[in-house]
């Protein structure tokens, strides 16, 4: 099999008022097709803005150096159009917060076939709905054909990242790129979301990326992980290897920050933050 | 949406009531005895006597609230006897001044501020709206620079000093535009249209001002919303995401601002027509202030309530076709 995603020496700097700053520094990984990749980290470690930069979505104030390639093509020298037309058909995106990212505007069906149409030349309206609706029984929504000429503010905050997802997954992309998905919902939502990703994997073959701060739930899903720590990588291993025996101190650390239901009663441990503080960074 | 209409329709006459109250009171409360006025030069305090009793000024507020009240509904009439005069429903009265009625006058100078506002309003959605996108797209460039700067300038300065300097430049100095003065469009259409050019500018470069700057704050604000970077994110021509996504989102809190400036319009622009000498609602209702002409300002001040409050409805109405959250109906 061969990698369907190479981010090579991947450097992200932002310009400021302090002079440029590494958000990201020297992160390489590579993404086989169909596998999955947990990339971890706290705020402001570059990890949203990996994934920014993988989709080509970078605010114009960053700039970048490194390679990008998703199945040989490399998506840094490429022209923005052509990264568009890729955007959304080969690679997709959910995000964080459901409800701000769907457009209060327009029927979810709308924004779903609006994602659909943008990559098939001369679909109708007819056809893009009726995938729109397939889309959405693919993530279990109920009742899609009618839930279709709903508006997002009808929808529940799970009901919402379904949405996303099966908007994500209309046009069948080889990389789905999930930051944060589960952040913005609540417990119970959170496991079913995640799956729902497990099983849209398993069904259609798309490799994902999954950025969280939460180790429970990149444990959950992800083959590889990547620790990330103020835009370095500080350690990259397999799941099991990772989460049994972690290499790194940082590595450590956030382990240990998870509180666990069977530990004694004690303080809950933080990570030495002093460290940190001495570099700008965070998420913009 | 039936029962939105009746619930907005019942607060609107709510509304409509308090304000004919309070008008009524202050001036019941605050003005000087008109009877004085209209008697005039050569006044016995029989005559003033006779005046307040055929006005109905001798009974107590409420008779006269109520009065005037049916006197909008159902007309009134004023006096007994054959000196009586019938006023029919919506009586807002007789001017003290001249004693014509006060909605006769109204008539013949809606048309004057209606032409002013529509104008006016033309151009400063083109300026101001027009201007604030582009002044959005092209943030941080010199256009922007330039358009914002306009709009800081057209905020601050009043706008009868950009009348008389208008005046000034275009007719004094460079003589492009005729002096103003009354014409009827019938007369001379195209005298009537160059009269109306330096009112819409001046009216229009203060509203286009405030909506410049309003729209581009919104056009700025919303490319940064997620929901955008979605739409970005799904591969969308940059052309789409910006319709489709920004600009409605952008532009909706504009209709809310238009509806009502423009209904406040309607209601006269005093100063506007007061400087260029233009006959119509707004110098009606300067005039009567400074004659202290009850009946007169009551009127305007009723029918620009009311054209401020129907406008109020009407946006909410074109809202809820805008915005689907506001959407009566909609059920989650």
């Amino acid at each position: 099999m061969s990698a369907l995603l190479e981010v090579d020496d991947l450097t992200i700097t932002f310009r400021t008022a302090q002079g440029p700053v590494d958000v990201v520094d020297q992160l390489s990984f590579t993404l086989e097709q169909g596998a999955s990749l947990g990339i971890v980290g706290e705020s402001g470690s570059g990890k949203s803005m990996t994934s920014l930069a993988v989709m080509g979505l970078l605010p114009p104030t960053a700039s970048l150096r490194g390679r990008v390639s998703l199945d040989g093509t490399d998506l840094t020298n490429l022209p923005e159009s052509k990264v568009r037309r890729m955007r959304g058909d080969r690679m997709a995106m959910i995000f964080q917060d459901p409800l701000s990212s769907l457009n209060p505007y327009y029927t979810v069906g709308m924004q779903i076939e609006e994602a659909y149409r943008a990559h098939r030349a001369g679909v109708t309206r007819r056809q893009a709905r009726k995938v729109a609706i397939e889309a959405m029984e693919r993530v279990h929504i109920a009742d899609a054909s009618r839930r279709v000429d709903h508006y997002p503010h009808q929808f529940s905050g799970g009901m919402r990242q379904r949405v996303m997802i099966a908007m994500a997954l209309s046009t069948e992309p080889d990389l789905l790129v999930a930051d944060e998905p589960t952040t913005a919902l609540d417990v119970t939502v959170q496991a079913q979301i995640l799956d729902l990703l497990q099983e849209v994997r398993r069904e259609t073959g798309t490799a994902l990326i999954l950025i969280s701060h939460d180790l429970a739930v990149v444990s959950e899903i992800a083959e590889d992980v990547v620790v990330m720590r103020q835009g370095v990588a500080v350690e990259q291993a397999p799941a099991e290897r990772l989460f049994s025996d972690p290499q790194h101190p940082y590595t450590r650390a956030l382990l240990d920050a998870v509180p666990r239901i069977d530990d004694e009663i004690g303080e809950l441990r933080g990570i030495d933050s002093v460290e940190s503080a001495a570099r700008v960074g965070g998420k913009p | 949406m039936v029962r939105f209409l009746v619930t907005r329709l019942a607060g609107m006459v709510g509304v409509l009531f308090l304000v004919v109250l309070f008008t009524y009171a202050i001036f019941f409360a605050l003005s000087p005895d008109p009877a004085v006025q209209i008697c005039g030069k050569n006044c016995t305090p029989e005559l003033i006597d006779q005046i307040r009793t055929n006005l109905g000024l001798d009974r107590p507020f409420y008779e006269q609230f109520l009065g005037f009240l049916s006197g909008l509904f159902v007309g009134t009439t004023y006096g007994t006897g054959p000196n009586a005069i019938d006023c029919a429903a919506p009586c807002l009265g007789y001017s003290f001044q001249t004693g014509q009625p006060v909605l006769e006058m109204f008539e013949q100078r809606f048309g004057v501020s209606a032409t002013l506002a529509v104008g006016a309003a033309v151009l400063w959605l083109l300026m101001g709206v027009a201007g604030g996108m582009l002044a959005a797209i092209k943030k941080g460039t010199w256009f922007d620079r330039a358009a914002t700067g306009a709009a800081l300038g057209g905020v601050s300065i009043p706008n009868y000093v950009l009348a008389l300097v208008l005046q000034y430049v275009l007719v004094v100095q460079l003589g492009w535009l005729p002096f103003p003065q009354a014409v009827p469009f019938a007369a001379d259409p195209g005298q009537w249209f160059l009269n109306f050019v330096m009112p819409w500018l001046v009216l229009a470069f203060t509203y286009a001002s405030m909506y410049q700057r309003l729209t581009r704050a919104n056009v700025l604000d919303t490319l940064d919303e997620n929901f955008v970077r979605t739409a970005r994110a799904k591969g969308l021509a940059p052309r789409l995401v910006w319709r489709r996504h920004a600009l409605r989102p952008a532009l909706t809190p504009v209709v809310t601002l238009f509806g009502m400036d423009f209904a406040g319009l309607l209601g006269g622009a005093i100063i506007i027509e007061t400087v260029f000498g233009l006959n119509g609602v707004g110098k009606m209702a300067s005039d009567s202030i400074t004659k202290n002409d009850q009946p007169v300002i009551m009127g305007v001040t009723l029918v620009a309530a009311f054209l401020v409050i129907v406008g109020n409805v009407i946006v909410d109405i074109v809202y809820t076709t805008i915005d689907p959250r506001v959407r009566i109906g909609a059920r989650a």
